[in-house]
């Protein structure tokens, strides 16, 4: 029985790996492709460690895949707000379709800080994605 | 062996040829991504893979202390990807305030 949750738990973790990586050659611009990325990779990578901990089913090593669980599901967040802000900061090319904006002008270059409060009222308007 | 057995064999190779399809599209997105931003989102795409992997060969060979190696190198791999994520944000914030001294002048 416990080889069988294993064999599912690792299946899933597989497939969600493998449509995080297609997402990431097929998706059309960078803050798109990071949410294939970190999302659905973290998703996979945590099954993996849970289907492993199922696997050697005692204290040590459970408590340690559990433990590697938390650890990603903590970095991979913090990772991808740290890529996304360098991203959007650096003005990347937003893909074509995009047709709502809500940071645009927003980024500071002196000191690398969003000001959302000062003109938020000249913001809430639809902006095309290049008017950055 | 009997029939589960057979059968988680089969599921960690299936998994096993996943991940390293994953990883050479993820690898394939890191040569031709156009901003380095996609370079960098690749670079982690990849490493949590190869995290991924080290647990799936950690049953895959019923060894346990491949498991204390996708720890140490999940932590590293985060580790490289702030260093990289703020590399970039640091070379933007340099440009951006030339080309507004630029303007200014």
């Amino acid at each position: 029985m416990n080889e069988i949750l294993t064999a599912v738990l690792l299946i899933a973790g597989g497939l969600f790996s493998f449509i995080a990586s297609l997402g990431m050659l097929r998706l059309p611009d960078t803050i798109i492709r990071m949410h294939a990325a970190t999302k659905a990779g973290a998703l996979g990578a945590g099954l993996i460690f849970i289907a492993l901990a199922f696997h050697h089913f005692e204290l040590a090593t459970t408590l340690r895949a559990l433990a590697a669980v938390t650890f990603i599901l903590l970095t991979a967040p913090v990772a991808a707000h740290l890529i996304g802000r360098a991203a959007y900061c650096s003005k990347v090319t937003l893909w074509e379709k995009t047709w709502i904006d809500e940071l645009a002008n927003t980024c500071d270059w002196r000191t690398g800080e969003f000001e959302t409060e000062k003109n938020s009222t000249s913001e809430t308007q639809p902006t095309k994605g290049d008017d950055r | 062996m009997n029939m589960e057995n057979l059968f988680l064999k089969i599921a960690t190779e299936i998994t096993l040829i996943l991940l390293m399809i994953g990883i050479i599209l993820a690898f394939i997105r890191l040569l031709i991504g156009p901003d380095p931003a996609d370079r960098i989102v690749a670079l982690d795409l990849i490493s949590i893979l190869i995290v991924g992997l080290l647990a799936a060969f950690s049953i895959y060979t019923n060894e346990k202390s491949f498991l204390d190696v996708a720890i140490a190198y999940a932590l590293i791999a985060f580790l490289g990807t702030v260093a990289l994520a703020r590399y970039r944000e640091r070379l933007a914030k340099q440009r951006g305030s030339a080309e507004t001294d630029k303007e200014i002048e």
